[in-house]
């Protein structure tokens, strides 16, 4: 199974912000999540809600996903949270300090409460959870696995390191172990991994050699606190020119091969099979999304036929 | 809804507008607007809809807008309801 929904960079927006609440149209990310939690003061988390609300409900010709980081289930915030916004549509919650697979299990049974109510399928709701503290690293591998409505976890090493009681170093060696095990459950679970924030949105070249670290380690994308983080991100996750040729003969291969009745083909000496036609595909939808190429990949190429 | 107290919501930064609210004994609007010209009767449209909305039919409302869409318009003035219902 791979994945063709890109989520290479979840901008945060604050949800008491008009002013960037309604650029978000504009926006190159792939997602916009609209923060009702540590951007939000307790005395604003009311209206808050009703402006982000009110501004999803009018943005109803959607460019990106838009998800939702609604406050922790530790809060008293979070059922207002969920009754105020999810009627307007959301394509999902980000939920943070998802410590324990328990957490997604119960936001998962709200959101089925929500989706009842609410008439729509069950499901519709998606979930990125975010993993901020050392037991949740620790209970990583089950809690990717705790609900269908899961598409990906976050890291949060902000609130990872004040749990750990470290300082935060920008080389990031402090941060390999919670990244590997995050990414190693993640892959295993099949569903993305998503890294922690660049803190520092003035150090552009900071940001940028974190960004080659975490493609290096595998992760699909990246929280962002800047809307200048964007393209920078989608620069050094940019497939090369030779990743694109590449994938595109892998592409053109495993097509002969399901036309003549076989899901596995060589190429240059080289096995081709599942996993590597859904790095293709991974490569070939950044590459369109960046007008890279023009190619569309359609399920097939993704799948095969269903009785194939 | 009864307006009971006096309530604000909402900022003055760009895109945004301040919403007073307090009891009275009839219907007031007062709207200060940086695009007052154009879409001063506009924005007055907006809050009797949201008004309507939450069946408010007594009090006196002052705006200060800094061109705010009507989205805002609608959030901050129904936050500003609410908080002094």
């Amino acid at each position: 199974m791979i994945h063709p929904q890109l989520r290479r960079s979840l901008l945060y927006v604050p949800g008491n912000m008009p002013a960037m609440l309604q650029n978000i149209p504009i926006f190159s990310c792939d997602v916009c999540i609209i923060d009702l939690e540590d951007a939000v003061p307790r005395t604003e988390k009311d209206t808050a809600r009703l402006l982000s609300r009110r501004f999803i409900e009018g943005y109803t010709q959607r460019n990106k996903e838009v998800y939702v980081r609604i406050n922790g289930l530790d809060t008293p915030y979070f059922r207002d949270d969920l009754a105020q916004i999810l009627p307007a549509m959301p394509d999902g919650i980000r939920l943070p300090k998802c410590e324990h697979p328990s957490h997604l299990r119960r936001i998962d049974d709200l959101l089925t409460e929500f989706e009842e109510y609410l008439g729509c399928e069950i499901g519709r709701f998606k979930v990125i959870a975010s993993v901020e503290s050392a037991q949740g690293i620790i209970n990583v591998n089950e809690t990717a696995r705790a609900s269908s409505r899961l598409v990906a976890l976050g890291f949060s090493a902000e609130d990872y390191t004040a749990n750990l009681q470290i300082d935060r170093p920008k080389t990031g060696e402090h941060l390999v172990v919670p990244r590997q095990l995050l990414l190693m459950a993640c892959r295993a679970a099949d569903i993305q991994a998503i890294d922690t924030v660049w803190a520092d949105a003035s150090d552009q070249e900071g940001f940028r050699r974190e960004c080659e670290h975490i493609k290096v380690l595998g992760f699909d994308g990246k929280s962002l606190i800047n809307p200048r983080q964007i393209d920078v991100l989608h620069e050094v996750l940019a497939p090369k020119p030779d990743e694109i040729d590449y994938a595109l003969q892998v592409v053109d291969a495993i097509k002969g091969a399901r036309e003549q009745g076989t899901g596995v083909v060589s190429l240059g000496g080289k096995m081709i099979d599942a996993p590597v036609v859904a790095r293709a595909v991974r490569v070939l939808l950044s590459a369109k999304s960046l007008g890279l190429v023009d190619t569309d990949i359609d399920e097939q190429v993704i799948y095969g036929d269903a009785d194939s | 809804m009864r307006i009971n107290k006096k309530a604000q919501a909402g900022t003055m930064q760009s895109s945004d507008l301040i919403v007073f609210v307090e009891p009275a004994d009839d219907l007031t609007i007062e709207i200060e607007s940086t695009v007052q010209q154009q879409f001063g009767h506009l924005i007055e449209t907006r809050i009797k809809q949201v008004l309507k909305r939450l069946s408010v039919e007594q009090c006196r409302i002052m705006i200060s807008d800094r061109g705010a869409l009507d989205y805002a318009i609608d959030a901050r003035v129904e936050a500003a309801l609410r908080r002094a219902n």
